[in-house]
């Protein structure tokens, strides 16, 4: 599975609150919340989101809160996966379990900037830069993961383990 | 091996564990508040499993935007306590209920050795009592209700030493701002935190909630403290379960040691927008405030509303700042009310509330407007936190909250003496 579109740069410790801030956590439809995905640190994000944009992030996207909604909101907004350096512990989990691929890969965030045309193949984390032409390799997911991220969720993966139980 | 590893050994039946394995734990508690339940309640319901896995196991509590706010709240709250009712859970309605945080301890039912996992990245907070508690999402607590298992990865552990003892009103807070002034917001990042040192062996239990409870501003899985007399003077009464107390061995493998001397710490101040961002308080300079807020799961326990009561006995606020001071818990309230310090509060012009995590993270009892600041004894300091998103949070200890509410300014409690 492939995703092509533009990148949205961001800097260091991009936290929750700003991602989706708390007073909207009395919703938790993810298209109410991605109407204000990153309304306080980026007012113009949605005006320049498509389908398929990418966000590429310094280290530590996603600290704070344990919030979900946070990557129902960036997925629900259109952005079909996030590059980062680093991502927070809480963070990772919930965008996995929700289906919003991450990609951590320091050389790609350093080699792409705002609005450069960007081409990820995910089964292989095969990064491209197509206003550049430089690629670059994000770090596998441990196998235990993919059996997750394969299963299409925490959820899924859950039900066909009990299912193979039973 | 250490705390950290040894609990989630005993936890997956295995004999011993190393940082990197995969694990299926088991959990003793899981817990999920207004906010967060009704993702939960929602995956839950797709897994198509009809019952909890053990409904006095599974904890749900309406603290954050309850009592309800609005209609949108009210709803969520709703949803929540229609589910809690209908399988036998664990609940706690407004009038009984305090923060999450800070009830579960209270009431004997986080305890050490326990593995605890909640929807709310402050669960980390039991790690005081010995316990491994983390933070987690919606989706991971739907999995835990239903199977009372969970996946983790084992985290490394880093050993923080405070030696010394620390200054006058140098406390839990400061120390763990301090730390992670130290080593930044991600500097524990998938790692165990774990609390030693003379000045560790002194602090009070509520001191160590507050330590360990903001383990997740520096990245941190998971704060644990020892058991030690401290911690089983306040389990005393609580609890009539066995539970089972843990050790790191002499030899266990940590991936980081670091030292600190407490006696040198001063209260420290987190300035936006990061937890991170720390001066010690007497490099503060002048910063008016507007409203100070002395709470939350961080700050809410009875050790810290005496120490605000301390600062603000017989002075007045300033008439220009709004003091908001928010109980952990209705127990909390009760035992401050008989000491005396919600007259001593009410008689300085601060405003007191039933508990809720209200402001801490913008939902109500004191949102701020564009350009104001507060100090505040809550744990983030992000843009927007606590209201508009060109507003300013101040992270301090309750003794700083209240002697910058009667000075007007972000002051130590060292200013009045």
């Amino acid at each position: 599975m492939s995703h092509k579109g533009h990148a949205h740069k961001y800097g260091n410790n991009i936290d929750t609150d700003a991602i989706i801030a708390a007073r909207y956590l009395n919703m938790h439809d993810p298209a109410e919340l991605a109407a204000h995905c990153m309304e306080d640190i980026d007012p113009d994000f949605l005006q320049r989101v498509r389908p398929g944009d990418i966000i590429v992030a310094e280290a530590n996207f996603g600290c704070g809160s344990s919030r979900e909604h946070a990557p129902s909101a960036i997925k629900a907004s259109g952005i079909s996966c996030v590059i980062g350096k680093s991502f927070a512990r809480i963070f990772f989990r919930n965008a996995i379990n929700t289906g919003l691929p991450l990609l951590e890969c320091a050389e790609a965030v350093d080699n792409i900037k705002q609005g450069d045309t960007i081409e990820v193949d995910l089964p292989t984390g095969t990064i491209t830069n197509l206003s550049t032409g430089k690629m670059f390799k994000a770090k596998p997911y441990p196998g235990f993961m993919m059996e997750i991220i394969d299963s299409g969720g925490l959820i899924e993966h859950t039900r066909k383990k009990n299912a193979g139980t039973k | 091996m250490t705390l950290a590893e040894k609990i989630l050994a005993a936890h997956s039946g295995k004999e011993r564990v190393s940082p990197g394995d995969f694990l299926n734990v088991r959990c003793d508690l899981v817990l999920s508040n207004d906010i967060t339940a009704p993702i939960a309640i929602r995956e839950f319901e797709r897994l198509g499993i009809p019952h909890v896995f053990d409904p006095s196991k599974i904890v749900m509590v309406p603290d954050h935007f309850c009592p309800n706010k609005d209609i949108q709240s009210a709803t969520q709250a709703s949803m929540m306590r229609e589910f809690a009712g209908k399988q036998g859970l664990v609940y706690f309605e407004v009038g009984q209920m305090g923060i999450e945080h800070v009830i579960l301890p209270e009431k004997g039912l986080a305890l050490p050795g326990q593995v605890i996992v909640g929807a709310d990245s402050h669960t980390c907070t039991y790690g005081a009592l010995g316990a491994f508690a983390t933070g987690m999402g919606s989706t991971d607590i739907a999995v835990a209700m239903a199977t009372g298992e969970i996946w983790m990865k084992v985290p490394p552990t880093i050993k923080f030493i405070y030696n010394g003892r620390p200054a006058k009103w140098t406390g839990g807070k400061d120390l763990i701002l301090y730390t992670i002034g130290d080593i930044g917001v991600d500097g524990a990042l998938s790692s165990a935190m774990e609390f030693h040192g003379q000045a560790i062996d002194s602090l009070g239990m509520d001191g160590r909630f507050t330590m360990s409870n903001m383990a997740i501003e520096a990245g941190g899985k998971a704060g644990l403290f020892q058991v030690d007399a401290t911690t089983r003077r306040y389990l005393k009464g609580r609890t009539r379960n066995k539970y089972s107390v843990y050790a790191s061995d002499a030899d266990a493998e940590y991936s980081r040691v670091i030292e600190y001397d407490a006696s040198k710490i001063e209260p420290q101040v987190a300035f936006p927008h990061l937890p991170s961002n720390t001066r010690p308080i007497s490099r503060v300079g002048n910063v008016p405030i507007d409203q100070a807020v002395i709470g939350s799961c961080t700050n809410g326990r009875l050790d810290d509303l005496r120490l605000a009561a301390r600062v603000l006995k017989g002075r007045k606020v300033d008439p220009h700042v709004r003091c908001i001071i928010l109980p952990g818990s209705q127990q909390i309230y009760l035992d401050a009310l008989k000491e005396g310090l919600i007259e001593i509060f009410i008689r300085a012009g601060a405003a007191v509330s039933t508990p809720t995590c209200g402001p801490c993270l913008g939902g109500h009892m004191g949102i701020l407007a564009a350009g104001e600041r507060c100090v505040s004894t809550t744990n983030r300091n992000f843009v927007g936190r606590m209201g508009h998103p060109k507003s300013e949070v101040y992270l301090a200890n309750p003794a700083v909250a209240a002697a910058s509410a009667v000075v007007g300014r972000i002051a130590g409690p060292g200013e009045m003496e």
